[in-house]
């Protein structure tokens, strides 16, 4: 197909919704009810499907938020760095309250969930800029220059990259320089079979936290006749915790890029498309320059980097906010222009992806070690880390330590050795990958961070978090966040996900309580499990997997929640808060 | 002639045509997998409701999504997925406001019959008592979103003539909910809003001057269980030590209607089987105000509304080896639970002071020491006392109450027909 074509293809129709919807979001602050009647007659759909978009992004709003938008990151991580006094102050401040705008309709204030600067907590996104180490005093500051005419973007701060350490030794394979091209031509030279055995040798799996074998997703999509083919970057890394794409893009976009284009020449596709997370719209220009740059130079375009028939180009497509937009079958349904509703496991994206074509979707990550395997060579990148596990991974590091930010390890290195690097405060309770991965105990501090066998339980698969908690932390308050974000952020088109996280939310509040009894806990487990078996996509089968595996790794703890006295029959109950709104009628 | 392939289905070897779906091989082969989102002719399935979840290979996944290959191991029937599947259903009428009895698809609702075929008595989950409204917006139907499973089949299905969508999900996560486009509902003709209302799997889709209604034993899940060995499953309770002498029994009725003790009079001749073998304590039946010995079984109807209720229901635990709910108001609220998802302030002044029979400043809300206090809200007696067994209906079926209440105090085998298990 001509290039053109396929340009055309990914530019038309319903594809372009979410772009339009930005737009009048921005320009209008919400998406009012006539444009969404043209935006519908425009795409030609019923209304209520426009409407069923438009509410399923959390950025997207039916009622005005105000001249200035301000949404405060209410993650764990926050909640540790002071989340409570960074609430008040911005309601004291503004005089409105969350979740709602201001009497003069200045200031919107909502709260969203980790918007990726874990290491910079607490932090706000204010008309989509970043606003990071807030404090009482800061915030004050920021709304009286807001309120004095400063712009938002003139005021916000420039997110620290925070890479707190890198392999010694030059061993860095994420962060030295890269030469834009090299990898290609290496490719190239390669030929796509060799690329494809390439990934094979040096086993890239899906940093996104999956581990399925690069080699394999790419290998499929290649075979596949259907053309035209694309590539996609998942950069939607919206789980708690984790920001090493953010640093990945905002310093190392072009290995990205490039790691793309070699994508697009072993699978033969001729467009590239980077699903970047809404959170992160201030990266926006910085990556949309690096783009520009790659096709100045001549490497993105036709005949990239003078290879004779491999036309290859990149755009850009901002998310809305949306978590489950970062499983991949969401993720394409989100490029589509649809509600990011994961799709069944029926066709999978390398036969029927995106615009029902053969796709290939990788992580920010995974992209980027594959240009460095490229660039480098399998031989060196096979010298780092392990066997069966070589090269190196980066982990977000957050929460109760001395230097939060991004750390390069080799694969195989300990968790006590993470835990020293980051110097943690009396590290009791670490929850790895974010709220969906495993949480460990400190017991467990040596156990080796690598690909390896996960069931084995010795080593353990890191999707790219550690969240640090110390002793002082109430572990069922951190339980109780995290089922609160995956209560919201559940797309809600499968029943176990959508009414199971609503249900293991009531009883963690009842385990907080002092209402729960030993039968609440083994029920709390096996509901846990049902989730994990039944349902449709990542989110709700791992949504409750740090609560299994924090309630077989700290017994003692729960047993102290539990109600003592209770006698196997009467159930604790609270009489006075049941019969409070009666008391109201006291005569 | 398509390629067929050998696959295994609960060990049992079957030859199918590849690529064919999986839930359709197996009812061809009168292999029974529950389920309320598959519809035949949608494609790709819709993959929702996930209460057709079996084991592939060792893997859970759902049949509706699965297409036959070769040697393709299912396993249908084992207690964990049959309880899995149990817990689905469970969690729809938990995460819902199924009230049976004021349902009119109530005996023609898929749900329903879902709930009767895997035998839920009682949900494990509280129920969450969410607010949702009634939209009775549109010009030809009325959304009932207390009763929506969110299966998907009225938004893929349902178009105008036009092919312009008529439903659509709204928002996301608990808050979710079907949406319905007023303008293209009004362009649908009668047979394509009559279409909406029979693919509902439930009673959310209601088209305005039709009715669903059927005498009872007419409608489509009244009499016959799709699973041919129903009935023939029989219940025994484990050995309990055999009493001596007469049982004794005590039954109260909380926040109910009595309706539940009209029914267990319908037992008609068994009548004297009973006065010959059980003897009445505290009952509405022998009218003794207090317990005047321990008792082998507690028959609770009605939920919990008041502080009464509370005290009546925790002497009960106290007095009786065994607890049973009876109905679905003591099962899990029931009619009463209506009120619910309405602040208790709402209710009690519509009651008592907006009502259109009340003068206007005349009235009080009644407020005394010695009147029970009500509760925040209707509470399900599991939530205050443990309850050993659970009869659902609204009333329950007298040959079902008597045969549970034989096979507690004397552990005799028993099963209950499927026209008996009813929650209306």
């Amino acid at each position: 197909m001509p290039a053109e074509t396929v340009q055309q293809l990914v530019e038309s129709g319903q594809t372009q919704m979410l772009n339009q919807l930005w737009e009048l979001q921005l320009k209008n602050g919400f998406i009012n009810d006539d444009d969404i009647k043209k935006i519908a007659e425009q795409f030609n759909l019923s209304t209520i499907e426009v409407e069923g978009v438009v509410s399923f992004y959390h950025f997207f709003h039916r009622k005005p938020t105000g001249k200035y938008t301000i949404y405060l990151n209410n993650s764990i991580i926050a909640d540790i760095k002071g989340f409570k006094r960074i609430k008040e102050t911005f309601e004291r401040e503004t005089g409105a309250v969350f979740g709602s705008v201001d009497r003069t309709g200045t200031f919107g204030l909502f709260l969203t969930p980790c918007i990726g600067l874990s290491d910079q907590e607490p932090s706000a996104l204010i008309n989509f800029y970043p606003f990071t180490n807030l404090n009482a005093i800061r915030v004050k500051d920021i709304i009286n220059a807001l309120n004095n005419g400063a712009t938002p973007e003139s005021i916000c701060d420039a997110p620290a990259d925070n890479i707190r350490y890198t392999p010694p030794g030059e061993k860095s394979i994420f962060f030295k320089k890269f030469e834009d091209g090299k990898a290609l031509t290496h490719a190239e030279k390669l030929g796509a079979d060799g690329v494809i055995e390439a990934l094979k040798k040096t086993e890239l799996a899906g940093r996104g936290g999956a581990y399925f074998p690069t080699w394999k997703k790419w290998k499929a999509a290649k075979e596949q006749t259907t053309t035209p083919k694309f590539v996609v970057c998942n950069a939607d890394e919206g789980e708690p915790g984790t920001f090493k794409d953010r640093v990945l893009i905002s310093t190392q976009a072009t290995s990205m890029i490039e790691g793309m284009m070699i994508c697009g020449y072993t699978i033969g596709a001729e467009y590239g498309i980077i699903y970047l997370r809404g959170e992160y719209r201030w990266l926006k220009p910085k990556l949309d320059e690096a783009i520009d740059d790659y096709r100045k130079k001549g490497l993105l375009g036709k005949d990239c980097g003078n290879i004779k028939g491999f036309h290859f180009d990149i755009r850009v497509q901002m998310g809305a906010g949306s978590y489950v937009c970062g499983e991949e079958t969401a993720l394409l349904e989100s490029l589509e222009g649809k509600r990011g509703e994961p799709r069944t496991k029926w066709f999978f994206p390398v036969e029927k992806g995106y615009l029902q074509l053969p796709t290939v979707i990788n992580n920010v990550e995974t992209f980027c070690a594959a240009a460095r395997i490229l660039e480098m060579g399998a031989e060196q990148y096979m010298q780092m880390g392990i066997p069966g596990s070589p090269g190196t991974k980066l982990i977000s590091v957050s929460g109760d330590c001395k230097f939060p930010g991004i750390y390069e390890i080799e694969w195989g290195m300990t968790v006590a050795e993470l835990l020293e690097l980051c110097e943690a405060d009396d590290p009791y309770y670490i929850q790895v990958s974010g709220p969906s991965g495993e949480c460990i105990s400190i017991k467990e501090k040596y156990r080796r961070i690598s690909m390896l066998d996960l069931l084995a339980r010795k080593d353990i698969r890191c999707g790219g978090s550690f969240m640090i908690f110390n002793k002082q932390r109430d572990l069922v308050k951190v339980l109780l966040n995290f089922s609160e974000f995956f209560k919201s952020e559940s797309c809600g088109i499968c029943t176990p996900c959508r009414a199971g996280n609503f249900i293991i939310q009531r009883k963690l509040e009842r385990l907080d309580n002092g209402l729960a009894n030993e039968k609440d806990l083994e029920e709390l487990k096996s509901w846990g499990t049902i989730m994990k078996n039944t349902s449709r996509c990542g989110l709700g089968k791992t949504a409750t997997n740090s609560l299994i595996f924090s309630m077989e790794k700290f017994t003692d703890y729960f047993r102290g929640k539990l109600d003592k006295e209770y006698n196997g029959l009467n159930l604790k109950f609270d009489m006075e808060e049941a019969t409070e709104d009666y008391e109201k009628y006291k005569i | 002639m398509a390629e067929m392939v050998n696959i295994t289905i609960d060990g049992k070897s079957i030859q199918a045509e590849k690529g064919k779906n999986l839930m359709q091989v197996a009812k061809e082969n009168g292999i029974f997998i529950p389920s309320l989102c598959y519809y035949e002719h949608i494609e790709p399935p819709l993959g929702t409701c996930r209460v057709c979840t079996c084991k592939m290979n060792g893997k859970y996944n759902p049949a509706c999504t699965e297409k036959v290959s070769e040697g393709l191991v299912v396993e249908v029937n084992t207690s964990e997925l049959t309880d899995t599947r149990k817990a689905l259903v469970e969690m729809m009428f938990a995460e819902g406001n199924h009230i049976c009895p004021a349902c009119e698809k109530s005996g023609n609702c898929d749900l329903q019959h879902m709930g009767y075929e895997l035998g839920v008595s009682s949900t494990r989950f509280q129920h969450l008592f969410k607010d949702r409204l009634i939209d009775f917006n549109p010009q030809r139907m009325v959304m009932e979103h207390n009763r929506c499973i969110k299966c998907l089949r009225c938004v893929v299905e349902v178009k105008t003539s036009d092919g312009k969508k008529v439903f659509n999900y709204q928002e996301r996560g608990n808050e979710t909910f079907v949406g319905i486009d007023y303008e293209q509902e009004a362009k649908l003709t009668k047979e394509q809003a009559l279409n909406a209302m029979h693919i509902c799997p439930t009673g959310a889709i209601i088209v305005r001057g039709e009715s669903l209604a059927a005498p009872f034993g007419d409608r489509k899940f009244d009499m016959e269980s799709v699973q041919k060995d129903y009935n023939k499953k029989k219940t025994t309770h484990k050995n309990r030590p055999p009493v001596m002498g007469k049982k004794i029994v005590a039954t109260v009725s909380l926040a109910g209607c009595f309706g539940c003790h009209m029914s267990l009079l319908d037992i008609d001749e068994d009548l004297l089987d009973v006065v010959e073998l059980i003897s009445f304590d505290k009952s509405p039946l022998t009218d003794f105000k207090e317990f005047t010995s321990r008792c082998h079984i507690g028959i609770i109807e009605g939920g919990v509304c008041n502080s009464e209720n509370v005290e009546t229901l925790r002497k009960f635990r106290e007095h009786c080896d065994i607890l049973v709910s009876l109905g679905e108001c003591s099962v899990w609220g029931g009619l009463p639970s209506m009120r619910n998802s309405i602040p208790l302030s709402e209710c009690l002044e519509e009651a008592y002071l907006n009502s259109a029979t009340s003068e206007p400043g005349a009235n009080i809300i009644p407020y005394h020491e010695d009147l029970p206090k009500i509760l925040d809200r209707v509470y399900a007696c599991n939530e205050i006392v443990k309850i050993d067994y659970y009869i659902p209906g609204c009333p329950p079926d007298a040959n079902h109450i008597w045969k549970a209440v034989k096979n507690i105090l004397w552990g005799e085998e028993y099963s209950i027909l499927y026209s008996e298990f009813k929650y209306d």
